[in-house]
């Protein structure tokens, strides 16, 4: 058997037929992992002896019984390491309690098993701000994942995993999703429970799932979503069941290219796959209309503003007090500190963490965060304008295809770039999905593009609708990394 | 020399008297062991998240209310940031520009001063205004040893109120007033004990002092490390000397005086600088995006007929139905339990004046009381006992003094007056007939002394009372034997 290779629905199919057991998936899956993950590096630390046992009383006739879920290390799970690819938590700090997410997961009797590697703090889009190990693109070992749920991705793309949870603050689960070829999906803000992600924007973090079916995308969404008492920013909106009108088609679905979006410095490989994108939709019988997002320009420092700010106040419990990394080096307070956190925190936080207390000081906060505030409110305007015209946008889910290892992650702005297509959903609260759309050959190597699908607010049926059904009449979410 | 202006601004902390903490279901409490009433939100751990406690918004709502403050439609969460080890996560959640509670003021009551200022009250009824209320959590505890600090994080999270007063406090003695004025009143709203001794209410004291005449403030000096309401008064001594020192140029050390936070030491009797103006922190302050903002109009229809009527009503009122003078009405007010239990008395002795029954309580039960020690909570004697008793002695059933006698031994051993009066024999005689018998005989035998009424001895009146009383073994009602003698002898 190679049941790692499956998608949650044929795996839940044949559990329910009897043909195979839920400890058979975690074995076959523990073998992959064993396998692949050394050239993949997804996985920083896997409990194969606590999944077992997980799935030896799995109640197989629940929706996700004894399904093996991939969760990324920033997402607390009871009892296992959460370092956020920090060597501040590396070794120093075992999650006490199960996040929201996890405890429904559990509920709909899926089993967590293995943490998966990230940029640190979620802060990157190469998951080479990791500082805890290099992670591979499953399509090219040369490669980067995409990030900062790049662990997530590749070990779905490069199936090392059934399915993953990861987090999205400015296109965390896309970007890495598009660059791996699997579906990644931002739910609305307040969709998901943030209790027990590990805060990097407050305002902008939400997880999702990275799988590698649009249906399994619904399937895992529906036991991700809902009022949790202990998230003040979940929203009491009931919760559909996602996978239930995804195959109703998309006859006369409107969808909006946002002229902004279309712009140079994208990829060739992927501005064609995108194109051809866009002919299949109107073959499947989509109308596709022209619409304007005229704040795009400003996304990206606008969320370089509002994401360090939140992340200074938001990682200033990392201190070596109570938990993780303490210094060595003797000294009073301050230096305790200082000592502690440099040698903690890797490069891109500690200028995450200097660019958001500076905007927040006294003198500053006027011209940089107030007045990225205002911009968000435009961004999110641009968009309800919008939803007035259409029923989701499309767009490039990122500018390229993978970066080869160190190409762009020495230059941050590059870096920050990655995002720009993505960055708006978060900025605006809207629900967002990728889908395989293509590929681009780059030396001989396919190299997965991804298409992105914005929704309207608390939308996600509509987006998934649309992506299954292009999913289901194109090729691309068949084809397999070779690795 | 010119005269000095001694000016103050008060910043409270006062904690809430909640079940559990602002942010988490941990239980608010004292004195368990050292982080045991924990859990992952209040101690900062990754991923942890915040909920509000309503319970703190609405006790906070509710001093608003008691206070006249304003509350506005809308009320937020800031981050505050700064690093110390006792906060878990190195930003406080507090609030920002849109406090729980605007304005108000702090009516300064007679009774909340200090003993020995009590007679010299330089500004009667004032009220001080506030500047605003805001909810926060505290932080937790450090514990200083020699070589190292131990942190118990118990506390941290308790919903803590900051009420900020305008600078209108003229004296260490009204500021005394304040803090024991503002205890009582939070006292009475059921919102928080706020008990100095126990860290329940904890202030920074800004001060400043300028020459007579001079129109605009001192350097505003803010000093911390007050722990009770005797030290404030040292604290605001020392530093109004050590203030006017420097203005003067005599101060050993210290040249001028620097916008600056002082610490002060109760053992030295001294403020010693923590930091100036130039060393203040940055807090950085940005909306908490973990909260979401409070529509507080629900809330406020909510603690309305909450709001208990406060010392100063309490006052005014007893002064109007009852009677009572301004002193009397002040000491029943003066706690929540005494007063209910003085009304609670005054509806047990329906033929007794409220004027009766607050001196029966005043010189009589709180005497007892105090002798031992004790307060009205420790009081065993119910209130409606105490008015039964004066009920007695006012319809003239016994005398005054066997009145104290009886409630000697119910404040003792219990028991119902009108049972104790019949158990010592006391019951009064108020039969005319039996009376007039009793005087008849004394009059018989006594013909000096009726003449000496009849010559207008207006004294040897008692001579005949105290016979009587003597006659019917102190039974016979004084006041009636008196009238029968006048109408027998005089006609």
């Amino acid at each position: 058997m190679n049941l790692a290779n499956e998608s949650i629905t044929s795996l839940r199919q044949r559990l329910v037929a009897k043909e195979i057991t839920p400890t058979d998936i975690v074995t076959d899956l523990a073998k992959a992992i064993e396998a692949r993950n050394p050239a993949l590096g997804s996985y920083l630390s896997i409990d194969v002896e606590a999944a077992l046992k997980e799935a030896s009383t799995a109640d197989v006739s629940q929706p996700l019984g004894g399904i093996p879920i991939a969760i990324k290390d920033n997402i607390n799970v009871t009892g296992q390491p959460c370092t956020c690819g920090s060597k501040f938590l590396q070794g120093t700090y075992t999650a006490p309690y199960d996040a929201t997410s996890i405890v429904q997961l559990r509920a709909a009797g899926a089993v967590p098993m293995g943490r998966l590697n990230m940029d640190e703090f979620a802060m990157g889009s190469t998951t080479e701000n990791s500082a805890l190990g290099v992670t591979r693109n499953p399509w090219d070992l040369e490669r980067v994942p995409g990030g900062s749920s790049g662990g997530s991705a590749s070990s779905v793309g490069g199936h090392i995993a059934i399915a993953a949870l990861g987090s999205d603050t400015g296109g965390s689960i896309r970007q890495p999703a598009s660059l791996c070829g699997c579906v990644g999906l931002k739910p609305t803000y307040g969709r998901v429970s943030r209790y027990g992600l590990v805060a990097f924007a407050s305002s902008l973090d939400q997880i999702g799932p990275l799988t590698k079916t649009v249906e399994d995308s619904a399937l895992l969404l529906n036991h991700l979503c809902g009022k949790d008492s202990r998230d003040s920013t979940t929203l009491d909106e009931s919760v559909p069941d996602f996978t239930s009108g995804l195959k109703s088609g998309i006859k006369g679905l409107r969808i909006g290219l946002p002229k902004e979006y279309f712009i140079e410095g994208v990829h060739p490989a992927v501005s064609a796959a995108v194109a051809a994108a866009t002919k299949h939709f109107e073959s499947l019988g989509a109308e596709i209309v022209g619409v304007s997002l005229p704040h795009t320009d400003c996304g990206v420092a606008t969320y370089y503003v509002l994401a360090p700010a939140e992340a200074s106040a938001n990682l200033a419990r990392f201190d070596g007090v109570r938990y993780g990394h303490r210094t060595a080096i003797q000294g009073d307070l301050l230096e305790h500190y200082m000592n502690t956190r440099a040698e903690g925190f890797g490069p891109e936080v500690k200028r995450r963490i200097l660019l958001g207390t500076y905007v927040l000081s006294s003198g500053y906060y006027d011209a940089y965060y107030l007045k990225a505030q205002r911009a968000r409110t435009l961004i999110r305007q641009d968009f309800e304008k919008a939803f007035e015209q259409v029923d989701v946008i499309l767009s490039p889910t990122a500018p390229s295809p993978a970066h080869k290892l160190g190409e762009i992650s020495n230059d941050p702005l590059k870096m920050y770039l990655e995002d720009v297509f993505t960055i708006a959903a978060n900025l605006a609260g809207l629900p967002a999905i990728s889908v395989p759309c293509g590929f681009a050959d780059e030396g001989g190597k396919k190299l997965p593009v991804g298409l992105q699908l914005v929704g309207p607010h608390l939308d996600e049926a509509t987006i998934l609708r649309a992506a299954y059904a292009y999913e289901q009449s194109t090729d691309w979410h068949k084809a397999k990394p070779s690795i | 020399m010119p005269k000095y202006i001694v000016t103050i601004g008060l910043e409270v902390h006062a904690q809430l008297n909640t079940k559990s903490k602002m942010f988490c279901t941990c239980a608010v409490g004292y004195g368990g062991e050292p982080n045991t009433q924990t859990c992952p939100v209040c101690l900062g751990l990754p991923g942890a998240l915040p909920v509000l406690n309503l319970g703190a918004i609405e006790k906070t709502v509710l001093t608003g209310l008691m206070l006249n403050c304003r509350t506005p439609e809308i009320s937020k969460w800031d981050r505050k940031n700064y690093f110390y080890p006792d906060m878990p996560k190195n930003y406080q959640t507090t609030q920002m520009d849109l406090p729980l509670c605007l304005g108000g003021g702090v009516p300064l009551y007679d009774f909340a001063y200090p003993k020995d200022a009590q007679k010299s009250i330089a500004n009667p009824g004032k009220v001080v205004n506030l500047t605003r209320i805001h909810l926060e959590e505290d932080v937790g505890k450090s514990t200083h040893h020699d070589k190292f600090t131990t942190l118990d994080f118990n506390r941290a999270g308790t919903p803590l109120m900051e009420i900020v007063s305008e600078p209108e406090l003229d004296s260490a003695e009204e500021v005394v007033a304040y803090l024991n004025s503002l205890r009582q009143i939070l006292i009475y709203g059921g919102v928080g004990d706020a008990d100095m001794e126990k860290g329940q209410m904890r202030a920074d004291v800004n001060i400043s002092v300028r020459p007579e005449g001079q129109k605009e403030l001192g350097t505003k000096i803010e000093l911390k490390n007050i722990n009770s309401m005797s030290a404030i008064r040292r604290a605001i001594k020392a530093e109004t000397e050590r203030q006017i020192d420097v203005l003067e140029g005599r101060h050993p050390t210290d040249r001028v005086l620097i916008q600056s936070t002082r610490r002060w030491d109760d053992d030295l009797g001294e403020t010693t600088l923590m930091r100036s103006k130039e060393d203040a922190h940055d807090y950085r302050y940005f909306p908490c995006p973990d909260l979401i903002p409070v529509q507080t109009a629900p809330i406020i229809e909510r603690m309305k007929p909450l709001r208990p009527e406060l010392p100063h009503e309490k006052c005014a009122r007893f002064e109007a139905d009852f009677g009572l003078t301004p002193y009397d009405a002040n000491v029943l007010a003066s706690e929540q339990a005494l007063a209910s239990y003085f009304e609670q008395a005054v509806s047990a002795a329906p033929h007794v004046t409220g004027k009766k029954l607050a001196n029966w309580i005043i010189n009589e039960l709180l005497g007892r009381l105090n002798e031992a020690g004790h307060g009205i909570a420790d009081c065993t004697l119910p209130a409606g006992s105490l008015g039964e008793l004066v009920e007695l002695v006012e319809t003239g059933k016994i005398s005054n003094n066997q009145g104290k006698e009886v409630f000697a031994e119910m404040y003792t051993n219990g028991g119902k007056a009108a049972d104790i009066v019949k158990a010592k024999g006391f019951e009064q005689v108020s039969d005319t007939g039996a009376l007039e018998a009793i005087v008849d005989q004394i009059i018989a035998g006594a013909a000096e002394k009726v003449a000496e009424v009849k010559g207008g001895n207006e004294k040897a009146l008692n001579w005949f009372t105290g016979q009587a009383m003597k006659l019917s073994g102190g039974k016979a009602n004084p006041k009636l034997v008196t009238e029968i003698v006048r109408k027998k002898v005089l006609g």
